[in-house]
């Protein structure tokens, strides 16, 4: 008899990647491997580790874009090799980026002449468009006071506490001081009133927010700029205005485009947006306009020139890749006014049927406004036996992503739930996430409190639920 | 008889055309404002990408060190992450985590001081100027505190560089408000010398940058030289100032081919180090990574902590929001090629970039100003310079598709002018012959063209000779004079296009 003997000498290379060693050996987490993987492998074992990674779609805690058409992917793929700052050797990328900041510059009625080309600049977000924003204001204010000279050493902003981090951040790295109107309960946006007071001969800038990250409120620009204006009368010190439209920029426009708070007020020098919130672009996109040339001093651009045209530049980062720019330029133009206003409509709509059908259970506060960005943030009407960090833990486990935070002061004792309708979040998402939470009160409901456990016990619990929560406080560190 | 009426379609339905059949390839694309309407997504698609035809093809630009080619493989992963907003940490932990791991892999590469246990400190940002930014905020705030314990003044903070670095650090000292003092170059001598820049430290120096593969002719400067003589200042003086070492290029080369070359944090004085991902670490622009020695290198003034559900997660980055398929690619990368494949992928780039420099010593007209040992890049000029320039034979190479910029170096040799080609990892060898062999088609022609010039204006010359001057007398002109019109005009021809500033 023969026997026949398979013996298993086939080449490794030909293995099915679960078959191989390479899923059974540990990933390499501190030191590059010495060895090569095949590609497969690479891309197999990567893949499978980020499956734990959140759902980007369910995640009701970003305002950035999370779904684009798939005609605006092939494009992006198709550019993800263009390295954008090569200004030269791809011409025509550079020209859309162009064409995306007339756009905008328009769409915020930067007072431009019929041929006259806007000054604005692509940033790789609004914490970029923000700090180079703040540098030009820096800089104008240091010019005026050397010329006046008077002392220029104490710059400071002033905004309301409700800024994004990354205000703070610009206040840190370039070394002004940040100058906070804080909040009260009920009123979680900048007071105009108490921002002018704070003004001084110091201020380079007073900053408001148009889509504020905490409850999606708009600021009132328009009050700001005429209470700033009789200041400035009386004082003669010219403190210009800086509006963060991250998330409202691209609203503003479309639902309400009565509302003055763009460059139609006078001492709006310089406005950013994020293209990749309501400009519905994937992250990595930003845009910052100023109102004409004179608002960016020209000692801040660089100019490069490469075989022909000087081309001016003025960003924090330098090489980066095109895909964003070429996606933002697509969505103006395959969307056009209608098509942006219809989204927006839409989301609006959304986030009414999510207000409406949380009203419906009795068991929450509506913190947001109806006007503003569309989103819905909410606070528990009874939160002693359970908060809202528990209610936003246990609706994880629907697979639902919905941040609960606290506001900044003097409202920290305010807490709550924000769940924010981008473009991809439809209405029967609305209504199923009602539900949850629904469920999910039901479920807290017949959980003992923290409160009910006995006296014997309470030191031992008390003491971890303390750590367990406090962990989780957040901090106004949001995006 | 009956006739038959063929009734027409009462309504042509516009969403049945063809992209090309339809009327938005008629209208104008919009460039200043928004559009009213929207317009169909296969109508954008080929709209824009049509237009976009006619950008230069990355992978012929032979300017950038930025990758422009990735595995299909790792393409998908790409594609996959491009809706994950990298800064959700707490939503996106593995990729947070991935980030990590790079970071460590890095500073392991990099010979950082760490223990078995102990994590490194660095971050991953959009490219080597942020990298660079956080790096010199880190040294300017560290300086500011020391000065003010010390009660000495702090206003006028400076960083001593080469004049051949790229221009991020114009960008962070024009910024940031750094006082910037750069060591001249000399013809020969393009990078910055360790003994110059030694002399120009003062008490206001905040760090000394290196650089690892210039930019112009990606030469390796001598950090270990600069540690020497920085360290014997340093006690002399009492002033400890630092070294930065801005390994953009460098990063990913020295580690796999030079592995003796010591640059790194085995070097005392070494207190940061930035190395581009999106060069030699193969990945598509957009990711760069910097490592500080220790925790202590960084003051924690600087780093905001965000608390996200759990741990504490400390930030340091000008960037808050930005995609994170470009980490994910790196960390593909990274376990994908391992020590091994890094090191035959950078030693292939070594080789082209030897039968470039060879072949282009064979035509007999150029001289090499690149090192062999340092970035796969190779530099050149023109021997002789009379008839046509660098910038000639640059545009003259466009027409054959590739892209290679000329430059002239900055202060102070002005006067030198180079082309540069860089070899990147899809510059096959099969390429490299290829454009050996268009130079040679491009110098001959203009060889061609100078001596049919010469011809032409000679003759004018010499006509205007005979034809005579203004009295009719005849006007010889010597063989000088005739080689000096000839060269002064075809100066006025080359010298409009002399530009320098270099990425």
């Amino acid at each position: 008899m023969v026997l026949s003997k398979t013996a298993s000498e086939s080449d490794v290379s030909i293995h099915s990647t679960f078959a191989s060693r390479y899923v059974r050996a540990s990933l390499p987490r501190f030191r590059m491997p010495e060895n090569s993987i095949p590609k497969e492998a690479a891309y197999q074992i990567i893949n499978d580790e980020l499956m734990l990674d959140g759902n980007p779609r369910l995640n009701l805690a970003s305002f950035v874009t999370t779904w684009m058409e798939p005609e605006c992917d092939k494009l992006m793929m198709a550019a993800v090799n263009k390295n954008y700052v090569d200004m030269d050797e791809y011409p025509v990328t550079t020209e859309l980026q162009n064409r995306c900041v007339n756009m905008i510059a328009h769409l915020f009625n930067a007072p431009l002449g019929e041929s006259e080309t806007a000054v604005g600049v692509g940033t790789v977000g609004s914490s970029e468009a923000i700090m180079l924003a703040g540098l030009a204001f820096k800089r104008k204010w240091q010019n005026k006071r050397k010329e006046q000279g008077l002392p220029y050493d104490k710059p400071n902003i002033v905004t309301g506490a409700n800024v994004q981090v990354c205000w703070e951040k610009f206040a840190r790295y370039f070394e002004v001081e940040l100058k906070e109107v804080k909040l009260s309960e009920g009123y979680y946006v900048m007071d105009p009133e108490k921002a002018v007071q704070m003004v001084d001969e110091n201020t380079i800038c007073v900053a408001a927010i148009l889509g504020s990250t905490l409850n999606g409120e708009f600021e009132d620009v328009k009050l700001l700029n005429d209470l700033l204006t009789k200041k400035n009368a009386e004082t003669g010190w010219d403190t210009p205005i800086h509006v963060d439209a991250a998330s409202g920029g691209f609203i503003a426009p479309f639902l309400y485009p009565e509302l003055e708070w763009d460059f139609r007020l006078p001492l709006v020098k310089s406005i950013n947006v994020s293209g990749h919130k309501y400009g519905l672009v994937y992250a990595g996109i930003g845009w910052c306009i100023w109102r004409t040339k004179e608002d960016l001093p020209e000692e801040l651009i660089f100019h490069i020139n490469y075989l022909g045209a000087d081309q001016p530049t003025f960003t924090l980062n330098f090489s980066k890749g095109s895909s964003q720019v070429i996606a933002q330029y697509y969505q103006l133009i395959r969307l056009g006014f209608e098509g942006y206003k219809n989204i927006m409509e839409n989301c609006q709509e959304n986030a009414m049927v999510l207000k409406e059908g949380l009203e419906k259970t009795g068991r929450f506060n509506i913190v947001s406004k109806d006007n503003g960005v569309p989103l819905v943030a909410f606070s528990l009407k009874d939160n002693s036996r359970h908060d809202e960090f528990e209610v936003s833990e246990f609706l994880r486990r629907f697979g639902w992503i919905v941040p609960a935070y606290t506001m900044p002061p003097d409202a920290q004792n305010i807490t709550v739930l924000r769940v924010v309708i981008r473009e991809d979040f439809s209405r029967t998402l609305a209504e199923r996430l009602v539900l949850d939470i629904q469920k999910v009160l039901h479920e807290l409901d017949v959980m003992p409190s923290k409160k009910d456990i006995d006296i014997q016990k309470t030191k031992s619990v008390a003491a971890a639920w303390k750590r367990f929560v406090e962990d989780k406080k957040k901090t106004n560190g949001i995006c | 008889m009956v006739l038959s009426k063929a009734v027409p379609s009462s309504s042509h339905d516009a969403s049945l055309d063809c992209t090309f059949a339809s009327r938005y390839v008629r209208d104008p694309l919009p460039r200043f404002k928004l559009p009213e309407e929207s317009i169909p997504k296969e109508a954008a698609y080929q709209v824009i990408n049509d237009e976009l035809m006619l950008d230069g093809n990355p992978r012929l630009n032979l300017a950038s060190f930025v990758t422009t080619w990735m595995e299909p493989e790792c393409d998908k992963l790409i594609m996959a992450a491009l809706n994950k907003n990298y800064v959700d940490m707490d939503e996106y932990p593995i990729t947070t985590e991935l980030q990590n791991r790079c970071v460590n892999m890095i500073a392991h590469l990099f010979n950082a001081p760490i223990g078995e246990e102990e994590t490194a400190v660095g971050v991953g940002t959009v490219g080597s100027s942020e990298a660079i930014m956080l790096a010199g905020l880190a040294f300017k705030r560290k300086w500011q505190n020391k000065r003010k314990t010390e009660g000495m003044p702090y206003d006028k903070p400076n960083i001593v560089t080469g004049a051949n670095v790229q221009v991020c650090w114009e960008k962070f000292a024009r910024y940031f408000e750094v006082d910037l003092k750069e060591v001249k170059l000399k013809e020969g001598y393009y990078v910055m010398d360790p003994e110059k820049a030694v002399a120009m430290v003062d008490e206001n120096t905040i760090c000394v940058a290196a650089i690892l593969g210039s930019t112009l002719t990606g030469e390796f400067e001598d950090v270990k030289k600069l540690n020497e003589l920085l360290t014997e200042k340093n006690k002399e003086t009492g002033w400890d100032v630092p070294i930065h070492v801005d390994a953009a290029s460098g990063g990913f080369i020295a580690p796999f081919l030079y592995k003796d070359l010591v640059w790194d944090f085995r070097l005392p004085l070494v207190k940061s180090i930035n190395v581009s991902g999106h060069k030699y670490g193969l990945v598509y622009a957009g990711v760069g990574w910097v490592v500080w020695r220790s925790k202590e290198d960084l003051p924690d003034e600087l780093v905001f902590h965000i608390n996200y559900l759990g741990a504490d997660q400390p930030t340091f980055t000008l960037n808050f929001s930005k995609g994170s398929s470009q980490i994910i690619a790196q960390y593909y990368q990274f376990i994908r090629l391992g020590f091994e494949g890094y090191k035959n992928i950078i030693e292939n780039c070594m080789e082209n970039a030897k039968v470039l420099r060879q072949g282009l010593e064979q035509t007999g007209k150029f001289n090499i100003v690149s090192k062999e040992v340092g970035v796969p890049l190779v530099a050149f000029a023109l021997k002789d310079r009379t008839y046509y320039t660098v910038f000639d034979i640059s545009e003259n190479l466009r027409r054959f598709g590739w892209i290679v910029p000329a430059y002239t170096m900055p202060a102070d040799a002005q006067h030198i002018a180079v082309l540069r080609v860089v070899v990147r990892e899809d510059f096959s060898r099969s390429l490299a012959e290829r454009l050996v062999s268009d130079i040679h088609k491009v110098v001959q022609e203009l060889d061609e063209q100078v001596k049919h010039v010469t011809k032409v204006v000679t003759t004018q010359v010499d006509i205007t000779a005979r034809g005579g001057g203004t009295d009719g007398a005849l006007v010889h002109k010597s063989e000088q004079e005739i080689a000096e019109e000839v060269i002064t005009y075809w100066k006025k021809l080359v010298s409009h296009k002399k530009t320098s500033g270099v990425c």
